[in-house]
């Protein structure tokens, strides 16, 4: 029963969220930052456009730590394949599929104000009921395009 | 903001990069398997990732007057319903493509997962492009 759901084991899922529940939680309760991965697409661009949309305060002014923690982000991910046996991986997606998928990842994130990380973490655990609602909504375009896109070619 | 608050920030994220990493996240193959009720062990990485976060955001600022090293817990700023529906599905049909969003696509680069900077510069694009989309609409509006 349990292995048809997760045939390829549940004990890193459980521990690798945990670690980033107290990610969260850790930052929350040192600094009051709430996290969120999304924004620090548009505050880097805050450096280099002028745009109104990019100078806004809120993202010239979070800029400084959204950079400092996507670096952890990479610091951290790296300390894992150097820990733990086995985690170091290449995808073999074609480029040009991550890169649309990209394009409407950023877009679609930023037009939301979050991502999976941050309607799926931050916005439900703030118990915010637009996020919720967000949820139900990528999941039900993700599943159809995974669907979609196994069918059509299998990748 | 202080020094300690940045290395503080520091050491979360790399909190999360780990966890991202560990749970095989940055992977895209292992996303698009859930995505396809192949695996629902993403589910359970959430599930177990928010747990913890309610906690801290429902404890945290009843039980502390503050935070430990600065003034004031913030909280997640609510924008529009429509455009936090309409950009949620979109990123979806995105997610359903490439298999990561912003956090497992940065974190994948220090798990070695090179090609996830073709989806890192479709993200920064698609970033630029809705400032520049919105940018219009801020000029648009009568002040």
């Amino acid at each position: 029963m349990i292995d048809s759901f997760f045939p390829a084991g549940w004990q890193h899922y459980l521990i690798g969220g945990l670690w980033i529940g107290a990610s969260v939680a850790v930052l929350y309760v040192l600094t009051g930052l709430v996290s969120g991965m999304s924004a620090v697409l548009s505050s880097f661009w805050s450096y280099f456009s002028n745009l109104d949309y990019f100078q806004q305060p809120r993202l010239v002014g979070s800029r400084t730590w959204r950079t400092v923690f996507a670096a952890g982000l990479i610091l951290g991910a790296a300390l894992c394949v150097l820990l733990v046996p086995n985690t170091a991986t290449v995808t073999s997606l074609p480029g040009w599929q991550l890169l649309v998928g990209g394009l409407l990842v950023g877009f679609g994130a930023r037009l939301s104000n979050g991502c999976a990380l941050g309607h799926g973490i931050c916005g439900l655990a703030s118990l915010q009921l637009p996020s919720l609602l967000a949820v139900l909504a990528f999941l039900a375009t993700a599943f159809v395009t995974a669907q979609v896109t196994w069918w059509v070619w299998g990748r | 903001m202080k020094p300690m608050s940045l290395l503080a920030v520091l050491g979360c994220g790399a909190m999360f990069g780990f966890g991202l990493a560990f749970s095989t996240l940055v992977r895209p193959e292992v996303v698009l398997n859930f995505l396809r009720f192949h695996d629902m062990g993403p589910l359970l990485a959430l599930g177990s990732a928010v747990a913890v976060a309610t906690l801290a955001y429902q404890l945290g600022p009843r039980m502390m007057q503050r935070p430990v090293l600065e003034l004031s817990f913030g909280t997640r700023p609510v924008f529009g319903q429509r455009d936090t529906l309409i950009g949620a599905a979109i990123f979806g049909i995105g997610w359903g493509l490439c298999g990561v969003c912003p956090g497992p696509a940065i974190a994948g680069l220090g798990a070695g997962n090179w090609p996830l900077l073709y989806a890192l510069f479709g993200m920064f694009a698609g970033a630029y492009l809705q400032g520049w989309l919105a940018t219009g609409a801020l000029r648009a509006q009568p002040e």
